[in-house]
């Protein structure tokens, strides 16, 4: 099965007008038992899977995945990439997964295109000069690189950036993480996916879970369309829907599910070579590889599983482009989407065990959770193997509501959830 | 993005309204005494239904009045309005 990618299979295959290539991943059937089931075949679970493997040395894993795999919110996100959060967890959490990042498509031997074009959030009241400047701070502490620029320092890295201090929100200033940036979603999914089938893990695709199965206090199985399939341990990595599974098992999570809306438009030649994020404002904006410009709007404030949102947050959000970017006020949008994403009370992620023994959560990501796939996946499949969570995710447990030590990062964020 | 009928004012669209999450969890009567965990189940657990869930708007840029609705969270259909303090209607 193994088919190393190089420039050599690329040459041969050349001579075949590329229609021999072997596929990338098998299509089983699901086993009557594994060890351990993942549930959620996007980015995060498929890294859950690939690291099990890898570092832990499991074998008879499944993945099970309702639709097919990065169909989810892997596949609807806008790619962006960094670690600069405030409080010293999140720190670790997240640049844990960009040192990943850094090496991952040689990891996989599949390109994921991590591209470090660098982010860059911007100030445009006095508030979001000093939190900006705090932050700032916090990370150059934490070792994760960080520098402030004025407003003339942001019109030059970014020209196309109204910075007249006539208009409703001027920039005052912003950060900038230069070992921040983008990735390939599609190219994730698949690089982990091929990366896991390799090491004979199972993934299921068009197999939706309809209930958990308990023993007392322990999993022992899931029931799936493809009928039941035995588990000794069960991780759910189910983005939105983590609340759907959890009431599957008699649990009740922190979570609320929302639409999270992105939009591209038409492909033009590159213009902004960065990704722009602005909190008060609530717009953030890159240009793909294909020359789109992806834009990131907000979130619905009312539950919501049906991937489609509201149309004044759309609006509010190019309003705000267009007023940061002039240049882009004839650009058509081709295309506007939304994902489900599961947002915690605390705007941090669970990476946590659970009352039931064997059942573990992954889950409450919210509105950023692509950034964090690769360390995602390493410390929940940690979590998993070991029954007890790696340093890095111990503050990420579920007993946080319990105790009150949140790790409040809504203020802290890129921007507002 | 779905009209909502307001029990005051009539039918508006979503974006006058504010959503006020789940709707029916009591405050606790006796604070003082409630345990860690079941203060962790008032301020933060939900049931976050995929399905019909009772909920709580505002006509934030109307009315200003709270009252509840039953939605199917799975397509964004309003299955009833009533109002504060009303019993959830049988589905």
């Amino acid at each position: 099965m193994s088919n190393k990618y190089s420039f050599f299979s690329l040459l041969k295959n050349a001579f075949t007008y590329h229609e021999n290539w072997q596929r990338a991943w098998r299509d089983p059937e699901p086993k009557k038992e594994y060890d351990t089931v993942i549930i959620g075949g996007g980015g995060h679970g498929l890294a859950t899977a690939f690291y099990l493997a890898k570092k832990h040395n499991m074998r008879n894993i499944a993945v099970v995945e309702k639709g097919w795999i990065g169909g989810g919110n892997t596949g609807r996100n806008t790619t962006i990439i960094r670690s600069n959060y405030l409080w010293d967890a999140s720190a670790g959490l997240y640049d844990h997964a960009l040192k990943i990042w850094e090496g991952l498509s040689q990891e996989l031997n599949y390109n994921v295109m991590f591209s470090q074009r660098g982010v860059m959030n911007l100030a445009h009241n006095l508030q979001d000069v000093r939190d900006l400047k705090r932050r700032t701070h916090a990370n150059r502490l934490n070792g994760i690189d960080a520098v402030y620029l004025n407003t003339e320092q942001v019109k030059k890295f970014c020209p196309i950036i109204n910075t007249s201090q006539d208009i409703r929100y001027p920039v005052l200033g912003g950060t900038l993480q230069r070992r921040a940036g983008t990735a390939r979603h599609d190219a994730v999914a698949w690089g982990y996916a091929r990366g896991a089938d390799e090491m004979g893990v199972d993934i299921i695709q068009n197999c939706e879970v309809k209930g958990i199965k308990r023993n007392g206090d322990a999993v022992e199985g899931i029931e799936t369309t493809k009928g039941f399939i035995k588990a000794k341990k069960i991780g759910v990595v189910a983005a939105g829907h983590s609340s759907v599974i959890a009431n599957m098992a008699g649990l009740k999570l922190p979570l609320e599910s929302k639409p999270l809306q992105a939009l591209v438009s038409e492909p033009v030649k590159p213009i902004i070579d960065t990704v722009v994020m602005s909190n008060a404002v609530h717009a953030y904006v890159s240009q793909s590889d294909k020359g789109e410009l992806v834009i990131g709007a907000g979130t619905d404030d009312y539950i919501s599983y049906s991937q489609k949102g509201s149309h004044d947050i759309v609006e509010g959000t190019l309003n705000a482009i267009l007023e940061l970017y002039p240049i882009f006020s004839r650009m058509r949008m081709l295309r506007q989407w939304g994902g489900i994403v599961d947002i915690c009370p605390d705007a941090s992620p669970i990476i946590s065990k659970t009352s039931v023994k064997g059942l573990y959560f992954n889950c409450g990501w919210g509105t950023g959770g692509f950034k964090a796939t690769p360390g995602s996946g390493d410390l929940f499949a940690h979590t998993i193997a070991n029954d007890e969570p790696h340093k890095l995710n111990a503050a990420f447990n579920l007993n946080r509501f319990i105790s009150g030590d949140l790790v409040d990062e809504h203020g802290a964020a890129a921007v507002a959830h | 993005m779905f009209l909502i009928n307001c029990p005051f004012c009539g039918e508006r669209e979503q974006s006058e309204f504010k959503a006020g999450g789940e709707a029916h969890i009591e405050r606790p009567k006796q604070p003082t005494e409630l345990s860690d965990d079941e203060w962790a189940e008032f301020l933060f657990m939900r049931k976050n239904i995929k399905g019909v869930q009772f909920e709580r708007w505002n006509h934030a840029h109307g009315c200003r009045k709270w009252f509840n609705i039953a939605r199917d969270t799975s397509n964004d259909q309003i299955k009833a309005v009533y109002k504060m303090g009303e019993k959830p209607p049988v589905k």
